[in-house]
């Protein structure tokens, strides 16, 4: 194991973790909106983003599928030693990281059951930036609508038409973070 | 080591609540099971609401707790006493100051911003507990979407009362989905859960988080005939004069002598405050 795995975790983890929660919390709660979150240092494969959300949300009783642009020996590493998450296939995952694409199918991953919906996977997508503008967003947590650069629309709406089963999402990109969860109906206008 | 770790609980029981509450956001009104811990107080006094707010406060927040509306109770000043030692955070009793506010049983009558959490504590989550006390069974019924059973007991309440009794933990329906405990608060309050801020509910003893983010739709369920009716009682204030405040009735002495007096403190001090200001 290299050294830099048991670096880049939260200095101060109460208080680092409190704050960086209070932004997942937020971009859960007001989807489609974008904030902004540190105090991670992961290695290369995972921006302080998405190493925020892991240190933040992640210890031995949550299983992390890194899909393939994420998965390297460091952060498999890093991952293991800051958060001990056991590492496991899509099917299994709690959460899951990686591209966009790397997420098709949706399916592949815990949906939750109609008695336990919240037994869902939450998906953290790594992107090249998040933006307040494309795709329109409606439903809880947004006033009338709201806009945000999906990758794309036809997944999740599919997604949304599960609802209460289905998949949430948290967007990284550097140190922002906006998310979508399963109620969110999107559409192009 | 002899301080608290910040907030109180410990880092993975932190991480365990958010887990929950992120998903109870996701999934508004319905009820995430999750691993309640022992607190140092008793259930009943707000161990769910507690283990929320540990889980949710920053150290930059400004705490307000309150207990059916006031901030000078008991249950209210040992929670604000015990964040404040635990967590070192700012305290008020002003609505519009605090960044999160834990409530026992009143949504506060000043409006809240986009910018607050209000914490519930709540005794009973499960609205159909009272008619199934099976969980199997009512986990069933929510699954199913099968809430029938909640409209024969309002209409029953009609055929017996000639009105829907119901009057505090009146029952709603979520973005037409889950039926949901608002918690003891009186049906007064209802329709301000249509609100700005994110509204968080913890129930320690039975152990479920559930969660509404801001402009949830929240409908308090009732009939084309029956329409809900967000009442309180008919008087004003006997120290501010507010007509439009949810009010306690509050005897005097001991010849049946009573008063109806806001029972939001905050709300009913600054009303007082812009009456003296005015004069």
């Amino acid at each position: 194991m290299n050294a830099h795995a048991f670096e880049g975790g939260f200095a101060n983890p109460p208080q680092d973790g409190a704050f960086a929660f209070r932004a997942i919390m937020n971009a859960i709660a007001k989807p489609g909106t974008i904030f902004s979150i540190q105090g991670g240092v992961p290695p290369t494969g995972l921006s302080t983003a998405a190493g925020s959300v892991i240190l933040t949300l992640c210890d031995p009783e949550t299983p992390i599928a890194l899909m393939q642009s994420a998965d390297n020996e460091e952060v498999r590493n890093w991952i293991t030693f800051h958060t001990g998450a056991p590492i496991v296939s899509a099917a299994d995952a709690h959460f899951a990281v990686g591209a966009w694409t790397e997420m098709m199918p949706l399916k592949q991953f815990r949906q939750g059951t109609p008695e336990f919906p919240d037994r869902s996977a939450t998906l953290i997508i790594e992107c090249e930036k998040l933006e307040q503008s494309g795709a329109f967003l409606r439903g809880p947590g947004i006033k009338e609508t709201n806009r945000f650069s999906l990758p794309n629309l036809e997944a999740f709406q599919r997604n949304s038409e599960l609802f209460p089963l289905g998949v949430d999402f948290l967007f990284c990109a550097g140190s922002q973070v906006a998310g979508l969860p399963r109620t969110t109906k999107v559409s192009e206008v | 080591m002899n301080e608290y770790n910040f907030a109180y609980l410990d880092e993975q029981t932190k991480r365990m609540i958010r887990r929950a509450i992120l998903k109870g956001l996701a999934i508004p009104g319905y009820q995430v099971p999750f691993a309640s811990r022992e607190m140092p107080m008793p259930y009943g006094w707000g161990t769910g609401g507690v283990q929320v707010s540990a889980a949710t406060l920053t150290p930059k927040d400004t705490l307000k707790v309150i207990d059916q509306g006031a901030d000078d109770t008991t249950n209210a000043i040992s929670i604000r006493k015990f964040f404040q030692k635990t967590a070192n955070v700012e305290v008020t009793e002003v609505t519009k100051d605090a960044t999160v506010i834990q409530t026992r049983h009143r949504i506060p009558e000043t409006d809240l911003s986009d910018e607050q959490i209000l914490v519930y504590q709540v005794p009973i989550p499960e609205p159909l507990r009272f008619l199934e006390p099976s969980e199997p069974e009512t986990r069933k019924m929510h699954a199913l979407e099968e809430y029938g059973l909640m409209h024969v007991k309002l209409y029953e309440d009609i055929s017996k009362h000639g009105a829907i009794a119901t009057s505090y933990a009146y029952p709603v329906k979520v973005e037409g989905r889950y039926v949901m405990d608002p918690s003891p608060i009186p049906k007064f309050d209802n329709p301000k859960m249509e609100m700005s801020a994110i509204q968080l509910f913890g129930a320690g003893r039975e152990q479920r988080i559930y969660a509404l983010p801001p402009y949830t739709k929240v409908v308090s369920l009732d009939f084309e005939d029956y329409p809900f009716e967000a009442s309180k009682a008919e008087h004003s204030c006997e120290l501010c004069g507010s007509h439009d405040s949810y009010l306690d009735e509050v005897i005097v002495d001991d010849t049946g002598g009573r008063i109806f007096v806001c029972s939001d403190t905050d709300y009913c001090s600054s009303q007082q405050q812009i009456i003296k200001e005015a004069v």
